[in-house]
């Protein structure tokens, strides 16, 4: 369901050319909840619109997201016909390390989709329409690409053997508990339909204790369960992999921590964006 | 924080233009003060000045660079009457010059020169990528009529555009140096794409043959590479990448040229 929306961008009269076109208005946008009554303009003003083209809701492009890399994991672990050469099809992998490493990746996948359909509250409703191509694009091609060297009948099982299959194992497990308890602790930052921004805080749960030396610790456990990931495959493109969701976290989380910083004049200095003292 | 942010993932709305240097990015916390403020703009022009002498010396070494290498081709052309083996004798100042080009990616980066980061890495990289993966690894295409041909197109190109760079730069600059840069392209640009093709084509079979620069399973990094299907790969990105550049430089050229305002669509 495509959904067309606008944005209202409103400015003093005084400030814009009669002949500029909206293009040239750089000024920010109204925020959905304000009211024309209360707005600090004069007797008559200008309203401006943007049009934003056609817009998805961020839930069904996140669960296009997720399902996908789910579902074509499982296409390669199952060693489904076209892929392998034909004497592997339908065959089973007789590495220990490959089933875990499946059990692991599905189950972040459901994690995902379940919290994008019970936890996550999202303040902007939409995104446009390109995001889906870029983002779904991005994700099924990694997950095609790790799933393809992971499960290939000709798969070396890591250098350390068993300690290092358990050790990936438990960073991994213990990342993706950090995560979801960070994600409830948001969740429950504000009551259900509220606009204001609170400031998270550590609760009773020890997950949540890391936020007193970061701001995202959401994005810092989601890097740590992918590094695990990387340990317990011993797999190049899961390196890769890891390494530009970590870049790209990084610049997420560097956002919001700057916006926490702009918007809370006592905002804790000690805390970084995403790495503990470093990031 | 933001801003910077901003232009890092920009792509291809940034202005060609090595004009004024401009001032750097704004950090998460503000100052404010009219002291403090003063002391910004003293440091704000220090580094404008300083970076507009980077960028005059860098443009002029350039400039000087690929006119030796336009005039040792030429040279070796005159002397010897063939192509073969003029890629060997001029391999050295080639590798080193277009290496160099690599500074450019930084100018943007630290935000010196307002062009997207992105647009000029993949200028870049894809020249760094023929020098040394392609002609200087495949010894067999060396002496193809490909090479000479991007070469040609190469030189003319970068001299055209180091010197328009350096004369905007020192505030002299000549028209026919500004009507070369923003119409020899129409040229230049499709015969350089046609050497640049013609060559890893010509490169293929010998990389086939060879196996070079190739990984097969099982390997205890669990990843395989086929730099024959690289090759193949990066020959295919020319088709959503020439026309994009292609039409930035024409868009270019009418604002330039003519004074037209293009109304880019906003994303």
């Amino acid at each position: 369901m495509f959904i067309f929306k606008v944005w209202l961008i409103s400015i003093f009269c005084s400030q814009v050319e009669p002949t500029a076109t909206v293009l040239d208005i750089k000024s920010k946008c109204l925020r959905d909840e304000e009211i024309l009554q209360t707005l600090p303009v004069g007797t008559t003003a200008s309203f401006y619109f943007r049009d934003l083209g056609p817009q998805l809701t961020w839930g069904t492009v996140f669960l296009t997201e997720c399902v996908g890399p789910l579902v074509i994991y499982l296409m390669f672990y199952f060693h489904l016909p076209f892929i392998y050469s034909p004497k592997y099809d339908f065959t089973s992998s007789k590495h220990w390390v490959v089933h875990l490493a499946c059990i692991c990746h599905s189950f972040h996948y459901i994690k995902r989709i379940l919290e994008t359909m019970f936890v996550h509250r999202i303040s902007h409703g939409t995104m446009p329409l390109k995001n889906i191509f870029k983002n779904c694009g991005y994700y099924w091609c990694s997950a095609a690409w790790m799933a393809y060297y992971i499960n290939h009948p000709l798969y070396t099982t890591p250098y350390y053997g068993q300690m290092q299959v358990n050790t990936g194992l438990y960073v991994s497990l213990f990342c993706q508990i950090g995560n979801f308890s960070i994600h409830v602790a948001l969740r429950n930052l504000k009551p259900p339909g509220s606009k204001v921004k609170k400031i998270p805080y550590p609760t009773k749960n020890p997950f949540t204790w890391i936020f007193w030396l970061v701001s995202c610790p959401n994005y810092t456990y989601e890097v740590g369960s992918w590094i695990g990931f990387t340990v317990m495959t011993q797999c190049v493109p899961v390196a890769f992999f890891t390494l530009v969701a970590f870049i790209q976290m990084t610049v997420w989380a560097r956002g919001k921590h700057c916006s926490y910083v702009k918007e809370f004049r006592d905002y804790p200095t000690l805390r970084s964006s995403i790495l503990p003292f470093i990031l | 924080c933001l801003h910077r942010l901003d232009q890092w993932f920009s792509n291809g709305a940034g202005m060609d233009d090595p004009a004024a240097p401009l001032p750097t990015s704004p950090s998460c916390h503000e100052e404010d003060g009219t002291v403090e403020e003063k002391e910004n703009n003293n440091k704000k022009r220090t580094k404008g000045a300083v970076a507009t002498a980077w960028l005059t010396f860098y443009n002029i070494a350039m400039t000087a660079g690929w006119l030796v290498l336009a005039m040792a081709m030429m040279r070796f052309y005159i002397q010897k009457g063939t192509h073969k083996g003029l890629y060997r004798s001029i391999a050295r100042t080639l590798k080193f010059f277009q290496t160099f080009a690599l500074l450019e990616v930084g100018h943007c980066a630290l935000g010196i020169v307002r062009t997207s980061v992105i647009v000029t890495g993949v200028q870049v990289c894809s020249r760094i990528f023929m020098v040394w993966f392609v002609t200087n690894s495949i010894r067999q295409i060396q002496n193809e009529e490909s090479v000479i041909l991007f070469l040609v197109v190469w030189t003319m190109t970068e001299i055209t555009r180091y010197s328009y760079y350096t004369f905007n730069l020192l505030h002299h600059l000549p028209y026919f140096i500004k009507w070369a840069r923003y119409n020899l392209f129409i040229v230049l640009y499709p015969l350089g794409v046609a050497g640049e093709l013609l060559t890893i084509y010509a490169a293929l079979p010998f990389v086939r043959r060879s196996g070079m620069y190739s990984m097969r399973l099982p390997n205890k990094y669990n990843v395989s590479f086929d730099y024959y299907y690289c090759l193949i790969v990066f020959m295919l990105s020319y088709i959503p990448l020439f026309p994009q550049l292609f039409f930035h430089m024409l868009r270019q050229r009418r604002r330039v040229l003519h004074g037209e305002v293009i109304v880019e669509k906003d994303d």
